[in-house]
This record gives C-alpha cells, sequence and structure tokens, in this order.
C-alpha cells in the first residue's frame, strides 16, 4: 500500500497522470489471491479502463459483509464482490447498495431478477469422493452406508451453510431425520472448506462436501481423474456468487464499466480454472477441456431469497439441537 | 498474597516502564473492546447455547493443561538430569509442534492418529480395532502435542534454577532420589506448575480450529466459535463482546489463583555449575528416563516427520510468492520479538514487586482476536486506512500473544537474580542502565534467548492477519499456505508449510542458543 501512495505521489507531478480515477473492489481473500481470478482480473481491466483497480481482500463473504456493516456509508468501496445467495438478504438491509442498469442475459440454471446484485459465478454443492468407491445416490442412501464424511460448520463456512441449506430445502420437516441418521457418518465438522478437503485428501474421509467442480481442478492442474462429484437424485443447493454497487460510490460511472466488465468474455473466461466455479456468461471459446466430464445436476435447489435468513436460522437450530447429542 | 516479596524498594527507577507496557496492554484491549460495545448499542446476554460452549471449552483447556504438564514433568526431569548426544537438537526439535499453522499441525497428527494413520495401521496389522480421534480426547491429544514441549521448557528451566551445589549436598548426605523430590523437586514444581497449567489453560481456552475439527461436531462447540457465529450470521456485535469479556475472565480468575498457588520458595544462589545428579546414576531411573525422553520423542517427532515428508513432495511445487511471503513473515517475526522482549523485561521489572501484573501479560491471548481486531478496526477506520495500519497492528498483536509466554519464563529469573544479587548491586550503587547491563541482562541471557526465540517462532507462524487489516502487498506465509490450500494447492501448501517449519525452527535455534551459549546445563 505504501508503495502505492509513494508512486502515486512521483505520478502527481505529472497533471495527465493525476487524474487517474480509482475503482475499490471489496473481495473475499481467495479472491485476491495469486491463485484466484484477482491479478488477471486486475490486468485486464486496468488495461481498458485507464483506471487503477484496487482489489480488497477481506476474508470470506460473510466477514467481508460484516466489514461493509463496520464501516456503513463511509466505506471506500464503490463495489462488492463475493456475496452469495445466502447474504443478500443482509445485504439488502444494510441499505447501502443501489440499483445496477446493467442489461442481463445470464446463462444460469435459475432465473434471476434481483435489481440490486449480479451473479458473476456460480456452482453446485456436492459431496467429492474417489472414483471406484461407492457411490450412494442420495442423502438417505449415504445415511444408510457406512460411508465417513468430512463436512463445514454452517457457523464459520459458506459451503457449511449451503449443505445445511440444501438438506433444508430438500427434505423440509424431515431435515431433522436426515441429520440424525447421518450423525454416524460424519467424521468431523470443520471451520472451513480448506480443512475439509484436506482431510479429505489425507484419507480421513471418503467423501467431503465440496462442488461439482472440484474434480475439474484436479483433472486439469493434476491430470488425475481419480477425483469424482457424486449425483444426488434431491437435486443440487446452488451457489451463486454476486456482486453490487454502493450507493456511497464516487465512481458510478466506473462501477458500471466494471460491472460490465464482469459479465464480459476476458472476466467470464478467467473464473473456471482460477474460482473453479461456472461463469454465468458462456464465454467464447467454451468452458475448459474438463469441465465437460462434470456430472450435470438435474435439478437446481435454491431457496428464495427473501426467505433464506429464516430458513437458515430454523435449519441451523435443528443441526445444532441433533448433532450435539 | 502467599508469595514473598522480593525487597528492593530503593530502586523504582525503571519501572515507569513496566507502568508504560502495562497501560499499552490494557488499552490495546479494552479500548477495542469498547469500540465494539458502542458500535453495538447494547449488550445481549449470553444465551444457553453460550453457557454450553463456555462449559466445553473450560472443560477441555482444563483437561488439556493438567494432561500437559503433568506428561510434562517426567520427561523435564529426565532432560534436567541426563546428558546425551542430541539433546540440544532434541530440545530444538521438541518446540516445533508449538509453532506450526494449526492447520499444518493438525494434517500431522492426523497422519499419526487418523484414521488411515500409522497407529491405526499398526493397530490392524496386529489385528486391533482402529482408534477414533474425533471426539474431546482428540481435542486434548492435539492440545498436549502443541503445549507439551512449552510445559517440558517451562519446567526444564524450574529445574536448572535449583543449584548444582543442593544436589550436591544432597548427595554428600546420602539422599534417595525420593528425598531429592520432596526436598528439592517439589517445592520447585509447586512454585512452577500453577503458572504453566494456567499459562496452557489460556492458550487452549482461546482454541477454535483445533477444538472444531478434532472435536468431531457442534458438541465440541468453544467460545470462540460462539463469537465467530455471533459475528458472522448474527452481526450481533454486542453478543460478540460479552461473550469476549466473559472468555477473558476466566483466563484472569485462573491467573489469579495460580499466583495464589504458587508458594516462591528460592533455592538461593549457586555457583552456575551443571547440575550432577549423583542419586539418578542408577540403572533403573536411566532406563526410566530413556522410556520417557522416547515417548515424548515419538509423541512429538512422528507426526512432525509427516509434515516433512508431507512438505517434500510439495517443495518443486512452491509457488515463489511462498519466499516473498516468508520474508515478510520473517520481518514481522523479528519487529515482533524485539517488542516482546522489551515488554517482558519492563513487566517483569514491574512484577518483582506486583506480581499480580504477570497476569496482565495473558490478556493478549485471552481476548478473541476476532473482538479485539473488530475494535481496533473501528478505532482506526474513522482517521484512516487500516489496511496502512496493518504492519503494526500484525506486529503488536503478534508480540502480545508472545508476551505471556516470554514474561513466564523472564519474570522468576529476573526474581531470583534480584533476590540473590541485588543486595550486591544495591550496595555498590549499580541502578538504571548500568544495573541492566552489567547484571540483569547478562544474567537473563538464558530465559531471554528462550522468549526472544519463541516470539520469533510463534510470530512467525502465527496466521499474523485479522481479516479486516488485510494488508494486499505484503501476505505473510501462514496466510499463503491458508491460500494455497484455499486454491486446492494442497501439495504446494504442505511444502510451503515445511519452509515455514524449518524457518521458524531456525529462528527458535539461533536466539536459543544465543542465550545459552556458554551457559549451557
Amino acid at each position: 500500500m505504501k508503495s502505492h501512495l509513494v508512486i502515486a505521489t512521483l505520478l502527481a507531478a505529472g497533471p495527465a497522470l493525476a487524474q487517474t480515477p480509482e475503482l475499490t473492489v471489496y473481495t473475499y481473500d481467495s479472491f485476491v489471491s495469486d491463485w484466484g481470478p484477482g491479478p488477471a482480473v486486475k490486468e485486464a481491466f486496468e488495461a481498458e479502463c485507464g483506471c487503477t483497480l484496487n482489489l480488497v481482500g477481506a476474508g470470506d463473504g460473510a466477514a467481508l459483509l460484516g466489514r461493509l456493516r463496520l464501516e456503513g456509508a463511509r466505506s471506500d468501496a464503490d463495489i462488492v464482490l463475493g456475496l452469495d445467495t445466502g447474504l443478500i438478504a443482509a445485504a439488502l438491509e444494510t441499505g447501502l447498495f443501489m440499483a445496477h442498469t446493467i442489461e442481463t442475459d445470464l446463462d444460469l440454471p435459475v432465473e434471476w431478477t434481483d435489481p440490486l446484485f449480479l451473479p458473476y459465478d456460480w456452482g453446485y454443492f456436492a459431496f467429492v469422493g474417489n472414483r471406484g468407491a461407492a457411490q450412494p445416490a442420495d442423502f438417505r442412501e449415504l445415511a444408510a452406508s457406512d460411508l465417513k464424511i468430512v463436512i463445514q460448520d454452517p457457523r464459520s463456512s459458506t459451503p457449511g451453510l449451503g449443505l445445511l441449506m440444501w438438506v433444508k430445502s430438500a427434505y423440509g420437516d424431515e431435515a431433522a431425520d436426515i441429520w440424525k441418521e447421518l450423525a454416524d457418518n460424519i467424521v468431523t465438522v470443520t471451520p472451513g472448506w480448506s480443512e475439509a478437503y484436506g482431510l479429505f485428501l489425507e484419507g480421513e474421509a471418503d467423501l467431503v462436501l465440496s462442488y461439482t467442480t472440484s474434480p475439474a481442478y484436479h483433472l486439469i492442474a493434476e491430470e488425475d481423474d481419480s477425483k469424482v462429484a457424486l449425483p444426488f437424485a434431491e437435486g443440487h443447493y446452488m451457489q451463486i456468487e454476486v456482486a453490487g454497487k454502493l450507493a456511497a460510490t464516487d465512481q458510478p460511472e466506473l462501477a458500471d464499466k466494471f460491472l460490465r466488465f464482469m459479465l464480459g468474455d476476458t472476466f467470464q473466461s478467467i473464473i473456471p480454472t482460477t474460482n473453479w466455479m461456472y461463469p454465468v456468461v458462456m464465454p467464447e471459446s467454451g468452458l475448459p477441456d474438463g469441465f465437460s466430464t462434470l456430472i450435470q445436476p438435474e435439478k437446481a435447489i435454491l431457496a428464495p431469497i427473501d426467505q433464506a435468513d429464516a430458513l437458515r436460522d430454523l435449519a441451523l437450530d435443528e443441526w445444532l439441537r441433533v448433532l450435539s447429542r | 498474597m502467599a508469595a514473598r516479596p522480593v525487597p528492593l524498594a530503593r530502586h523504582t527507577a525503571g519501572h515507569w516502564a513496566g507502568w508504560a507496557v502495562a497501560t499499552l496492554l490494557v488499552v490495546f484491549v479494552v479500548l477495542p473492546l469498547l469500540a465494539v460495545f458502542w458500535r453495538a448499542s447494547g449488550a445481549s446476554l449470553p444465551g444457553p447455547a453460550d453457557w454450553a460452549a463456555v462449559r466445553f471449552t473450560v472443560l477441555q483447556a482444563v483437561l488439556s493443561a493438567v494432561f500437559s504438564v503433568i506428561l510434562a514433568i517426567p520427561v523435564a526431569r529426565a532432560l534436567a538430569r541426563r546428558q546425551f548426544r542430541g539433546r540440544s537438537v532434541l530440545i530444538t526439535l521438541m518446540g516445533a509442534p508449538f509453532i506450526l499453522p494449526v492447520i499444518v499441525a493438525v494434517l500431522g497428527l492426523l497422519a499419526v492418529f487418523g484414521r488411515s494413520g500409522i497407529f491405526n495401521q499398526a493397530l490392524a496389522w496386529i489385528g486391533l480395532p482402529p482408534i477414533q480421534i474425533y471426539g474431546l480426547h482428540g481435542v486434548v491429544l492435539a492440545h498436549v502435542f502443541f503445549n507439551l514441549p512449552l510445559a517440558t521448557r517451562i519446567l526444564l528451566q524450574g529445574w536448572q534454577s535449583i543449584p548444582a551445589e543442593r544436589f550436591r549436598l544432597a548427595a554428600s548426605l546420602g539422599c534417595r532420589p525420593r528425598d531429592v523430590f520432596s526436598l528439592l523437586e517439589w517445592p520447585m514444581l509447586r512454585a512452577t506448575l500453577p503458572g504453566a497449567i494456567v499459562l496452557i489453560f489460556a492458550i487452549c481456552l482461546s482454541s477454535f480450529a483445533v477444538a472444531l475439527t478434532l472435536g468431531g461436531g457442534p458438541r465440541a462447540t468453544t467460545v470462540e466459535l460462539a463469537i465467530y457465529q455471533a459475528f458472522r450470521l448474527d452481526f450481533d456485535l454486542g453478543r460478540a463482546a460479552v461473550l469476549s469479556v466473559l472468555q477473558m475472565g476466566i483466563v484472569l480468575m485462573a491467573a489469579g489463583l495460580a499466583l495464589r498457588l504458587s508458594l516462591l520458595d528460592g533455592f538461593g544462589r549457586g555457583m552456575d555449575r551443571i547440575a550432577r545428579r549423583w542419586e539418578a546414576e542408577q540403572w533403573p531411573l536411566r532406563i526410566l528416563d530413556g522410556f520417557f525422553l522416547l515417548m515424548a520423542a515419538l509423541f512429538l517427532l512422528l507426526p512432525l516427520g509427516a509434515v516433512i515428508w508431507r512438505g517434500l513432495s510439495g517443495l518443486d511445487a512452491l509457488p515463489v510468492q511462498v519466499w516473498r511471503a516468508a520474508s515478510v513473515s520473517l520481518v514481522m517475526a523479528l519487529s515482533s520479538t524485539v517488542l516482546t522482549v522489551v515488554m517482558a523485561l519492563a513487566l517483569a521489572h514491574l512484577a518483582l514487586q506486583r506480581r499480580g501484573i504477570e497476569a496482565l501479560g495473558l490478556l493478549g491471548i485471552a481476548a478473541s482476536p476476532l473482538v479485539i481486531g473488530t475494535g481496533l478496526f473501528l478505532l482506526i477506520n474513522p482517521f484512516g486506512d487500516p489496511a496502512h495500519w496493518a504492519f503494526a497492528v500484525t506486529v503488536l498483536v503478534n508480540a502480545m500473544a508472545a508476551l505471556p509466554f516470554a514474561l513466564r519464563v523472564v519474570a522468576p529469573a529476573l526474581r531470583d537474580i534480584e533476590r540473590d544479587f541485588g543486595p550486591l548491586a544495591d550496595s555498590l550503587g549499580m541502578t538504571g542502565l548500568a544495573r541492566l547491563r552489567g547484571l540483569t541482562l547478562p544474567r537473563l541471557r538464558r530465559p531471554l534467548g528462550f522468549s526472544a526465540g519463541l516470539a520469533a517462532a510463534l510470530s512467525m507462524g502465527d496466521l499474523g492477519v485479522i481479516a479486516l487489516f488485510a494488508d494486499p502487498d505484503r501476505a505473510t506465509l501462514p496466510l499463503q499456505i491458508l491460500r494455497l490450500m484455499g486454491a486446492y494447492r494442497m501439495d504446494a501448501a504442505a511444502g510451503a508449510g515445511l519452509v515455514l517449519l524449518v524457518f521458524s525452527l531456525l529462528l527458535f535455534w539461533l536466539f536459543d542458543r544465543g542465550g545459552r551459549q556458554d551457559a549451557d546445563a
């Protein structure tokens, strides 16, 4: 940051360059990481906008929203990128966001009409295991099997929350029973996705809660086709990641420009092999090889945004009650 | 208070430094808490689920602390009364679990005790059913793994504080090992154990990732997780702050109890000779000590071996960013180390007369990092970009986290020095800097070296970044390890974990060795 200041001061000597506008985007940490989409996105956007793109990472999606709530309208952020459908209601409640003006034509399995938030990628949660091992076809079969699974805690992890919503949306009042039957399959509940996936790769569990796209990483980056995602008959819960423009932005046009760029070919073709999620607008070059081998769930599940919070509280109480026994 | 105050009313000159550090600590913890309360506009009381979390947290922390310290007694005694090749290397390596990032260490532990770990493979080989590591016992096992080395070092220092002349005297009086224990070793343990237990209790109390990962499910909900939930899901800042205050209250109460329990009966000054242990020079005791050392070494070094083994295969996948992050962490670690040592020295001087001050040192690990980070953010944000403060905040937070460990070894050592040499220094009129240079620092070399090593290694391995203070251009090594894991790159993460381990151990060894040079026993 300091070096930026120095450079900015030096540049201020040349009046033409001093005008370079800055766009600040708050996002989650894995987006800005060297292995995430951040570096490529920054380079590509700066090449076409004549501006400086500041990508500021803050924990995960929930931590991001927390930071925004702490800062309120004083926030430096022009755009927040990285909330998911489970956080939209809470984000809406802050009153900090404004409607975007972008026309969209999205390749999503569900209809998207939210006036404030624009999706930029999406995926399905799924249990991932090793090829050749037993593959239960739904939650009941999984619960009846003696397969060991490792999942994430919904209180500290987005995928953990996704699983909670998946079971609740698919089973409603019977969700508690499903969890009761699943209890003896659960090896442990980790704070986050990384720990769970690491445990799975070390052989601590047969299955891990992850995404249908996870096998694509192993296939593309490691040329390893031994990992598979299990298609479940109930359908798969979706995660749609969205970005929104802040009402207090001092760069409204630049922010719109970024949102348009976000739905454009460059950004969208960066997503699959950096965020390991599906793009919301199919890039001209299509999806990378390897994505074609992934399972395609027949049914996409997503709790309605305005009911997600109430459903979550209900499901979390249930989950805690059943699994604390 | 049962402790005998050290008579040194005459030189209170340097105490302003101690008071300054004490004030800084309190301000640094209390102000952010107040900021969170203020922003929360009201505090909600903890619910039944929170109290369940408090009960589990205290239970696992008590068990972890007691087991760590009890198991450390025979190990420290064996190290204290045996000289063997590789002893110094063993002592350094045994410290490794303590400084690894939690998830790296947990994966190492699982390679040994996990479902498909070495232990279960061995059991299967001899036809026994596998053991299950997940549950309360797994949490305690992991905490013992992390803290046994620390407890051992604290107790070892206790043993080394018994003058060699005492053992010689005991031998010439024909004391048996049992007599040596009750006359020399037990009084030392009475003085040392409570502090060691409280320190480890405080560390385990704020455990989050270990307790959850190995706890096996929401039964293992800790207060720190409840704080997390209050923040993330409910954005209930008031409840988060109340829980954090509760957690600090428990630590401070335990610290107060420990101060009452630790009777300080000094041994008087010795000639700094290497303690030869005549009474222990018999084969059964040698075998016993050998057994304890072997067990401790296996328990601590096997998982470490797994970390190294996994890391080696990831070294060729190591991205260049890891080295950049390592240098960032190195600068941070060294800055925190200087700060820790200065703060520990100042507080230790003040603690000569007010022993309660030592409890203040625990504040840094008793306060929830999430709450303190949020409070600091609230305080700094109106005046400037928190990212500009990331370095200073991280260094200070790391130094505060290392302070209780440093204080634990420096304060008793300083008390001994003042008791044994204080009057002489007084009569020579040694005060202020002259006293510090001529008496205190030379005689404090060993504990200071150990503290500096620990502080450096701890801040090297600490995540070091409160998410709100993320510095976009300077990621630390532990953060890069998490990022690699988050990007599926588990092999590279394991390689980076090995790099971290090597750097941390090297720092620890350099400082610790520097302190023990020509003062080794």
